[in-house]
């Protein structure tokens, strides 16, 4: 196939399909830094042009890594679904985006529709949307799992609790997991991001999340963030895993430059779908991706930083996971350099999730070398919230000080829940009324020291100093 | 404070964190007064990535410390550079990689443990910490080992100790250098120790130290555990992730993780 286009008085040639995509990609700093970003603004445009006209037919037959030597490609090409394929199968890439926005085009269709699109047609067809036209797709799009609770029904936001502390102190942990709790937050799932790698240590912490959710019997699942090998080790030695956790890429190197592969994931995915602990379903899978970190691994093979985080989604929903997120701003101005550009990648990934049927959350955040600040974070939350973002991140104050990076707050998710409307998950927001943090109409209710959750703190809190 | 403000009752729990929990509310939202200690934390943190390292004053300290002192600049011409070119701040300017090799003799012997400084991404971590952690580490030195003089390099990223080392035919090298500052950090100081340094080392060659700083890690704490590094660099011959760090402190490591 020939790729090329006219834009103004000039044709441009473009030399294969990864070569149209990332030319095609709105500005961003780590595809200039890979040097695949295209050089002008007429440029983009003519790579524009050219995608609109190629086939969804053509993506799926052309991998842009190939084959033989990326387990990615072969999981993507392997688990392809024709069936579901073929009422998109006839249509341009610039087609695919009038359809997707038709009203005709409702939820059960992109649900029946979603195994036969592929991560590649999904970032191209995104590259020739404006944001509204991402949002729009994006919050017809359902997509429900369930562990403790059943995160992703419309009209609902879940948040996840994430408690850290920069030495793991178990008390400054439960200290985060209280304030959050009191807030409303951590029905998505209580997420620490541990200091440490010694594996007693990490016993230690999921023993403390386990300790509180069944001291106030909440309706929600734990998770501690380490790398999958040591999960499986704990889960090896009895550890109370709710899910399990892992980094993922868009390609293999990739994925090596995090220590796994596919057939780790399903090792592990094996091992806590065996210990059964979900009580309303089994998705027991957490993932989290970013915009960059197939390039700074040195393994993005040439393509533009988007198509190959889409291609992690691939990855991700091949274990059914209860969550997954792409933590957008966190990498650095290298790769998404200001507010724009941030605000416009969260916008991308959310809308290739869900078309791909990821139960897809972000972590909209920012560093303090970026050209950003809470003000972008305000508008991006509030954008995605519209578009029906599945979760998003809770920490004290926004500010993560074992991380050493900003996001949103339990405050923030209070915001959108009252802007939009929004509810936490069912079985959670019951709990929030019966242990009247929160009222039937979502709002937080004053809490004095009588409070049942203060009155009997958890233990970890309790000891001596 | 105003009578629209709904306190939280478990303040006292700040005393287990310097998360910002407890913060009270206004309806759902933040009080003022949090809007604006954020806003702070911010403005100096931002500051802290865009402020000079003022690399005269710097100069003065060690050298009045009695260690002499080169000064080299990266390929990255300025900060917006320096922030969107990681490669470029990888690398030695070719003036810089010029006056290296042309050093008097005296300051281009061979050396055991080679000191860079680099300004990275908080000149506040530097200004503030390198002058009396270098004290801490010169009183701990073996004194059969061989120092050269302290490079400060400007724009700089970790690996351009590597090429620095490699032209002063250094058996180690110590970079010392500005983290990425966090809200309640916008001074924490990172320490990188590699052995055998060449232009081709990555990361895992490397063994890092990070958050020194009075209110992390302390300076005498930070001396003691490098030098604990560097002596079993020189006795396993390797530095990084075959060197594990078993000294007395408590090991905080990142793992391989987006997050």
């Amino acid at each position: 196939m020939q790729y090329q286009a006219t834009a103004g008085v000039h044709t441009y040639q473009f030399k294969d399909l990864k070569e149209v995509l990332a030319k095609a990609t709105p500005a961003r700093s780590g595809d200039y830094l890979a040097g695949v970003a295209a050089e002008t603004y007429a440029e983009r445009m003519a790579a524009r042009l050219c995608l609109a006209d190629i086939p969804l037919k053509h993506i799926l037959d052309t991998p842009i890594i190939p084959y033989e030597s990326d387990e990615v490609t072969r999981l993507i090409v392997d688990s392809h679904d024709a069936q579901a394929f073929a009422a998109i199968s006839h249509l341009t890439v610039g087609d695919f985006r009038d359809w997707l926005l038709l009203d005709s085009t409702d939820t059960a269709t992109l649900t029946r529709v979603a195994p036969g699109v592929t991560p590649e047609m999904a970032a191209a067809v995104s590259k020739l949307m404006r944001n509204q036209d991402l949002i729009l797709v994006a919050k017809k799009c359902q997509i429900t799992t369930a562990f403790r609770n059943t995160i992703g029904l419309a009209g609902r936001l879940s948040v996840r609790l994430q408690p850290n502390h920069p030495t793991d102190d178990a008390r400054g942990i439960a200290a985060s997991m209280l304030d959050g709790l009191l807030y409303g937050s951590g029905d998505a799932v209580i997420g620490i991001n541990p200091a440490t790698d010694s594996i007693p240590a990490l016993m230690d912490l999921y023993h403390l999340v386990d300790d509180v959710i069944s001291q106030y019997a909440i309706p929600t699942q734990s998770c501690v963030l380490t790398h999958v090998t040591n999960q499986i080790q704990v889960m090896e030695k009895g550890a109370p895993v709710d899910l399990v956790f892992q980094s993922i890429a868009g390609s293999e190197k990739a994925n090596q430059s995090f220590g796994i592969n596919l057939g780790i994931l399903k090792e592990a995915y094996e091992a806590a779908l065996s210990l059964k602990r979900g009580t309303v379903g089994h998705n027991v899978m957490y993932f989290e991706t970013g915009q960059g970190s197939a390039l700074s691994a040195n393994a993005n093979f040439g393509v533009d930083q988007q198509t190959i985080e889409t291609r992690a989604y691939a990855v991700a929903r091949h274990f059914k996971p209860l969550l997954s997120n792409t933590v957008v701003g966190f990498i650095g101005p290298e790769y998404l350099y200001d507010g724009k550009q941030i605000i416009r990648a969260g916008l991308e990934d959310h809308f290739c999730g869900k078309l791909l049927g990821l139960p897809l959350g972000c972590d909209v955040c920012y560093t303090n070398h970026a050209e950003a600040d809470q003000d972008d974070m305000d508008t991006l939350m509030t954008l995605l919230a519209t578009a029906g973002i599945t979760f998003i991140m809770g920490i004290p104050g926004a500010d993560d000080i074992m991380l050493n990076y900003q996001t949103t707050s339990f405050h923030d998710a209070l915001y959108l829940r009252k802007v939009l409307g929004l509810k936490p998950a069912p079985e959670f927001e019951q709990w929030l009324m019966q242990m009247n943090i929160m009222d039937a109409q979502g709002r937080v209710q004053p809490v004095t020291g009588q409070h049942a959750m203060l009155q009997n703190m958890p233990r970890h809190l309790l000891v001596a100093a | 404070m105003s009578d629209a403000l709904s306190p939280d009752p478990w303040q006292q729990l700040r005393r287990h964190t310097r998360a910002r929990i407890a913060l009270g509310r206004v309806g759902s939202s933040l009080p003022t007064k949090e809007v604006l200690d954020f806003g702070l934390a911010h403005a100096m943190a931002r500051d802290a990535v865009h402020l000079p390292l003022d690399v005269a004053k710097l100069a003065a300290q060690i050298e009045a410390q009695g260690l002499p002192t080169v000064q080299v600049h990266s390929r990255a011409a300025d900060r917006h550079s320096y922030l969107l070119r990681p490669d470029q701040g990888r690398r030695l300017s070719a003036d810089s990689a010029d006056s290296l090799q042309t050093l008097p003799a005296s300051m281009a012997a061979p050396v055991d443990l080679l000191v860079v400084v680099g300004d990275g991404l908080s000149s506040m971590a530097v200004e503030r910490h390198v002058p009396p952690l270098l004290e801490q580490l010169v009183q701990r030195l073996p004194e059969h080992w061989t120092l050269g003089p302290v490079v400060i390099a400007s724009q700089a990223r970790v690996a351009i100790a590597d090429e620095i080392a490699v032209t002063l035919k250094a058996r180690m090298v110590v970079m010392l250098i500005g983290e990425r500052p966090g809200l309640s950090s916008p001074d924490s100081l990172g320490i990188y120790l590699t052995y055998a340094p060449t232009l081709a080392c990555s990361d895992a060659d490397r063994n890092c130290i990070s958050n020194v700083r009075p209110e992390g890690l302390d300076y005498a704490a930070a001396a003691h555990k490098l030098l604990w590094l560097a002596r079993e660099a020189v006795r396993l011959k390797v530095s990084g992730v075959a060197l594990k760090d078993e000294s007395d402190m408590k090991e905080v490591t990142g793992s391989l993780q987006i997050k």
